[in-house]
C-alpha cells in the first residue's frame, strides 16, 4: 500500500514522567491489583467481625503504640517522598541521591517497627480466626513494605553508579509514586487492627 | 550473517531517507530474535510469546478434552468401571481447573498478546519481558498441575475447591494444595498479561486512534484486562488463605474457631463469576471482528457495543452470589443478585442485536469463521436463556448441582467463547502463519462441532431435571438415565472428532495451505496491514489512524509518521484519549532474565506448599533474579 508522511516525531523526547510514560501506568496497574487484594483482605476482616457474636475473638485488641509509631513515621515520610519526586523531575542527582538514602533508611525503620508489631501481637495466627486475619493484614502490608524498600535499595545503588541519569529519574519518580500507595494502604489497616475492635 | 548486521549502524538512524528495502531490513534486524536456543528462550516479541501461549493453551485444551472423553466413557452406561471414584474425582477436578485456568483464560489473553499491538499499530506490547515471564509462569503452572495428576496427586475437590472438603480436615495429602498453587501460577501470569494489555491500549495506540475508534476486539480485551485486575486477586487471596489454613494452622475457613466456610465461597465467586465474562467478553470481541469483516461493513452501533462491553464488565461483579443460592443466604440479598443476573442479559442481548443488524444490512460472505459465529449465536443464546432460568432462586434450588447446570455453563462457555475462538483461529490463522486453513475441512469441522456439541450437552438439561447429580462417578440401571447419557457420550465423541479435525487442519494448513498475503479477507483493521506472518517489527512505518476501520477508509494511500529510530527498539507512546504522540520510548531488548525469574518463582511456589519458610528464602531468590532483570546492561539504556 502507498504511504504518505503526515507527521515527524523525531523531536519527541525519549522518556517522560507520570502519565506520559508507560512505566507509570504499569505501576498504577500493579497498585490496582494489590489495592484490590487489600480491599478484599479488609472485606475478609469485616466479614469475620460481623459474623461472630463477639469481636475480637477471645483476645483484647493489640496495643496500638507500635502501629501508631509506624503510622506517624509513614505519614512523616510523605514529605521526603514528595521532595525526592520533585528532585527527580528536576533531574537533580545529588539531591535525589541523599533523599533516596533517607527514604531507604525510613523504609528499614518501618520494617523494624513492623517486626515489633508482629512480636507484640498476642493472638498467634493459629489461635483463632481473629489472630489469622490480623496476621494476614499485617503480613500483606509487610510484603509491600519489604518490596518497596528492596526496590529503593536497588534504585539508590543504581543512582550512585554511572547509570544515575536521564530515564532513571523517571524510575525514581515511579518509586515515589508506589510509596504513596504503600502509605495509603496502611491507614485503613491501622484503623481496623488497632481501633475498630474498641470503637 | 544478515546483511543488516553488517550495515553501518549510527545510534540515531531514523526511518527517514532510507529506501523501503533497507528500512525493512534494518528494522527486522533490530527487532528480530537473536540466534540459537538462548535467543529462542530470551525473546520478548509479543508475536512469539503469543504464538507459544496459543499453542500451549491448545495442548491443554486437548489434554482437558481427553479427560472429558474419559468422563463421558465412564457415564455412557450405568455402573461402568472405566475409572474408579477416586480417579473420577481427580479427572473432573483437573478437567475443570485445566479448562478454566490453563485453556480458556490464557488462550484469550494469548490472542490479545498477539493481536492487540498489531491492531493498535505498534511494534511490540508494553513491557515485553513481563509477557515472557507471564508465559513461563503459565507453562510452569500447567506442568505442575498435569505432573501432579500423573503422579496421582491431582486435585480432587472440584474446580472451586470448597472448604471444608479442601481444608485441613478432609483434604488429605497435597491434592488441594496443588489446586491452590496452580491458581497462583496462572493468576500471576494472567494479571501480568492484563497490565500489559491495558498499558498497550492506553499508551501505545497509533497516532490518531481515539479510544472510541479502537477495534471492538481491542475494547473487549481492555475490558477483560480490567476485570482480571479486579477479580483475580480474590481467588489468589482465597487460595492463599486455604494454603495457610492447611500449612500453618490459620482458621480463616474453620467455623469452630470463628472462621467461615461461606467466606471461601464469597471470595471464590467474587472471582468466579467475573471469570465467566473474562472468558466470554474476548469471545464477543472475536465475534465483532469476524462479523465486521464478513458482513463487509463496520459493526452497527459501534458506541453502543463499547457501552455494552463496559456495562457487562461492571455488572459481572454484581452476580457472584447467584452461585450460592443454595447456601441459605437472606432472601432479600439473594433477590438482588437475581435482579443483577437478569440485568446482565441486557447488554449481551444488545450486542447480539447489533451483530444481527450488521449482518442483515451488510453483504455477508459465508466462510468458516462466520459459520462458527452462526453456531455461537444459536448455542450462546440457548445458554443465556438457561442462565436467566437459573438466576431465579426456585429453579436454581431445584437444579442446583445437577447436570442441568453442567449443560448451562457448557452452552455459555463453549457457545460463548470456544465457538468464537475456533472461528477466530480460522480468521487469524493466515495472519499468524501466512497460510489459509482449508475451507472444506473447516466446514466439516463446524458441522461436526455444532452437531456434536448439541448432541452431547442438550440431553444434560433433561438429565439434570430428572435429578442426575454432578460429580458422581456412576449411576444405577433403574433410574432411567441410560439413554440420555449414552446419547450425550455419542455427541461427545462427535465433538472430539471435530477438534481432531480442527487440529489436523491447522497442522496441514501450516505446511501446505494456500499462501495468504497480507489481507486475504479484505478486512479493515490494522493487523491486516502487516505482512502474513508479520515481520519482527510489525510495520515498516507507524500508521496514522483516521477511522475505526483504517484500511477501508484509506484505500489509496496510508498516512504515516516518520522519525522513529531503526537501529534501536523504539516505540511511539501516545496520549490516553486521542492518541497524540508524546514520547519515542525504548522497548525492552530480548532477555533471559524473565525465564530465570520464572524458574525462581516456580521453585518458591512449589516449595511453599511444603514449608512456609520457602516464602522467605524463595522471595529472596526471586528478588535477586528481578535485580538481574531490571539492572541496566548498557549506558544507552539509561538515555532511551
Amino acid at each position: 500500500m502507498k504511504t504518505r508522511v503526515v507527521a515527524n516525531v523525531s523531536s519527541l523526547p525519549t522518556y517522560g514522567f507520570g502519565t506520559s510514560a508507560s512505566t507509570w501506568w504499569g505501576t498504577l496497574g500493579f497498585c490496582a491489583i494489590e489495592g484490590t487484594g487489600f480491599v478484599l483482605a479488609i472485606g475478609m476482616y469485616l466479614f469475620l467481625a460481623f459474623n461472630n457474636p463477639h469481636w475480637p475473638l477471645g483476645f483484647a485488641p493489640p496495643m496500638h503504640w507500635p502501629g501508631t509509631a509506624l503510622t506517624v513515621l509513614l505519614l512523616a515520610s510523605l514529605i521526603p517522598n514528595v521532595m525526592v519526586d520533585r528532585a527527580a523531575h528536576q533531574e537533580n542527582l545529588p539531591r535525589v541521591r541523599w533523599l533516596l538514602v533517607l527514604m531507604t533508611a525510613i523504609g528499614f525503620v518501618a520494617i523494624a517497627i513492623r517486626f515489633v508489631e508482629f512480636y507484640m501481637l498476642i493472638p498467634r495466627w493459629d489461635s483463632n480466626a481473629y489472630g489469622s486475619i490480623i496476621w494476614l493484614l499485617l503480613g500483606l502490608h509487610a510484603t509491600h513494605l519489604i518490596t518497596d524498600v528492596g526496590d529503593s535499595v536497588v534504585l539508590t545503588a543504581l543512582m550512585f553508579t554511572k547509570h544515575g541519569r536521564a530515564k532513571r529519574f523517571a524510575d525514581v519518580s515511579d518509586n515515589a509514586f508506589y510509596w504513596y500507595f504503600v502509605v495509603g494502604a496502611w491507614l485503613p489497616i491501622y484503623y481496623l487492627v488497632y481501633w475498630f475492635p474498641i470503637l | 550473517m544478515p546483511r543488516a548486521a553488517a550495515m553501518p549502524r549510527p545510534a540515531n538512524q531514523r526511518d527517514t531517507g532510507l529506501d523501503d528495502a533497507e528500512l525493512r531490513e534494518r528494522l527486522a534486524y533490530t527487532w528480530g530474535r537473536r540466534p540459537g536456543i538462548v535467543g529462542w528462550l530470551s525473546t520478548v516479541d509479543h508475536k512469539e510469546i503469543g504464538r507459544r501461549y496459543i499453542a500451549t493453551a491448545f495442548v491443554f485444551l486437548a489434554l482437558g478434552g481427553l479427560l472429558a472423553a474419559s468422563i463421558r466413557l465412564q457415564l455412557a452406561r450405568p455402573e461402568a468401571h472405566v475409572v474408579g471414584p477416586d480417579l473420577y474425582n481427580q479427572i473432573f477436578t483437573t478437567h475443570g481447573s485445566n479448562m478454566m485456568f490453563l485453556f480458556a483464560v490464557p488462550v484469550m489473553q494469548a490472542f490479545s498478546l498477539y493481536l492487540v499491538p498489531l491492531m493498535v499499530g505498534n511494534r511490540n506490547i508494553a513491557f515485553g519481558r513481563l509477557g515472557a515471564y507471564s508465559y513461563w509462569m503459565f507453562l510452569a503452572g500447567g506442568i505442575f498441575l498435569w505432573v501432579s495428576f500423573l503422579l496421582d496427586i491431582g486435585p480432587d475437590v472440584g474446580w472451586f475447591a470448597y472448604v471444608p472438603l479442601s481444608g485441613p480436615q478432609y483434604g488429605i495429602g497435597k491434592r488441594p494444595d496443588v489446586w491452590a498453587q496452580m491458581i497462583t501460577f496462572t493468576e500471576v501470569a494472567s494479571m501480568a498479561a492484563a497490565v500489559q494489555t491495558i498499558v498497550t491500549v492506553f499508551k501505545h495506540r497509533a497516532p490518531g486512534m481515539k479510544l472510541t475508534e479502537m477495534p471492538l476486539f481491542v475494547w473487549a480485551m481492555l475490558v477483560t484486562a480490567f476485570m482480571i485486575i479486579f477479580a483475580m486477586p480474590a481467588v489468589m487471596i482465597a487460595s492463599t488463605s486455604l494454603i495457610l489454613d492447611r500449612l500453618v494452622g490459620t482458621h480463616f475457613f474453620n467455623p469452630s474457631e470463628g472462621g467461615s466456610a461461606l467466606l471461601f465461597q464469597h471470595l471464590f465467586w467474587f472471582f468466579g463469576h467475573p471469570e465467566v465474562y473474562i472468558i466470554f467478553i474476548p469471545g464477543t470481541g472475536m465475534v465483532s471482528a469476524i462479523v465486521e469483516t464478513f458482513a463487509r461493513r463496520p459493526v452497527f452501533g459501534h458506541i453502543a457495543m463499547i457501552i455494552s462491553l463496559v456495562a457487562t464488565g461492571m455488572l459481572a461483579f454484581g452476580l457472584w452470589v447467584h452461585h450460592m443460592f443454595a447456601t441459605g443466604l437472606p432472601e432479600l440479598g439473594a433477590s438482588f443478585f437475581t435482579i443483577m443476573s437478569m440485568t446482565i442479559a441486557i447488554p449481551s442481548g444488545l450486542q447480539i442485536f447489533c451483530w444481527l443488524t450488521t449482518l442483515f444490512t451488510g453483504t455477508p460472505v459465508i466462510r468458516t469463521p462466520l459459520l462458527f459465529i452462526f453456531g455461537f449465536f444459536f448455542i450462546f443464546v440457548l445458554g443465556g436463556m438457561t442462565g436467566v432460568m437459573v438466576a431465579s432462586i426456585p429453579i436454581d434450588l431445584q437444579v442446583h448441582d445437577t447436570f442441568f447446570v453442567v449443560a448451562h455453563f457448557h452452552y455459555v462457555l463453549i457457545g460463548g467463547a470456544v465457538f468464537p475462538l475456533i472461528g477466530a483461529t480460522y480468521y487469524w490463522f493466515p495472519k499468524i502463519t501466512g497460510r489459509m486453513m482449508s475451507e472444506r475441512l473447516g466446514t466439516w469441522n463446524f458441522w461436526l462441532a455444532f452437531i456434536g456439541f448439541n448432541v452431547a450437552f442438550f440431553p444434560m438439561h433433561i438429565l439434570g431435571m430428572l435429578g442426575m447429580p454432578r460429580r458422581v462417578y456412576t449411576y444405577q440401571h433403574d433410574v432411567g438415565w441410560e439413554g440420555l447419557n449414552l446419547t450425550s457420550s455419542i455427541g461427545a465423541l462427535i465433538l472430539a472428532a471435530s477438534f481432531a479435525l480442527f487440529f489436523f487442519n491447522m497442522w496441514r494448513s501450516a505446511r501446505t495451505g494456500a499462501l495468504a498475503g497480507p489481507n486475504p479477507w479484505g478486512a479493515g483493521t490494522l493487523e491486516w496491514l502487516a505482512e502474513s506472518p508479520p515481520l519482527p517489527h510489525n510495520f515498516d512505518q507507524i500508521p496514522v489512524v483516521t477511522h475505526a476501520t483504517p484500511l477501508w477508509a484509506e484505500r489509496e494511500s496510508l498516512p504515516i509518521v516518520s522519525g522513529i529510530s531503526v537501529n534501536k527498539r523504539e516505540i511511539l507512546v501516545t496520549s490516553l484519549t486521542d492518541a497524540r504522540p508524546e514520547i519515542r520510548e525504548a522497548s525492552p531488548d530480548s532477555s533471559i532474565w524473565p525465564l530465570i525469574a520464572a524458574i525462581a518463582t516456580t521453585v518458591a511456589f512449589i516449595a511453599s506448599i511444603f514449608s512456609p519458610w520457602a516464602v522467605v528464602w524463595g522471595g529472596a531468590l526471586v528478588g535477586v533474579t528481578l535485580i538481574g532483570w531490571f539492572w541496566p546492561k548498557t549506558i544507552q539504556e539509561d538515555l532511551e
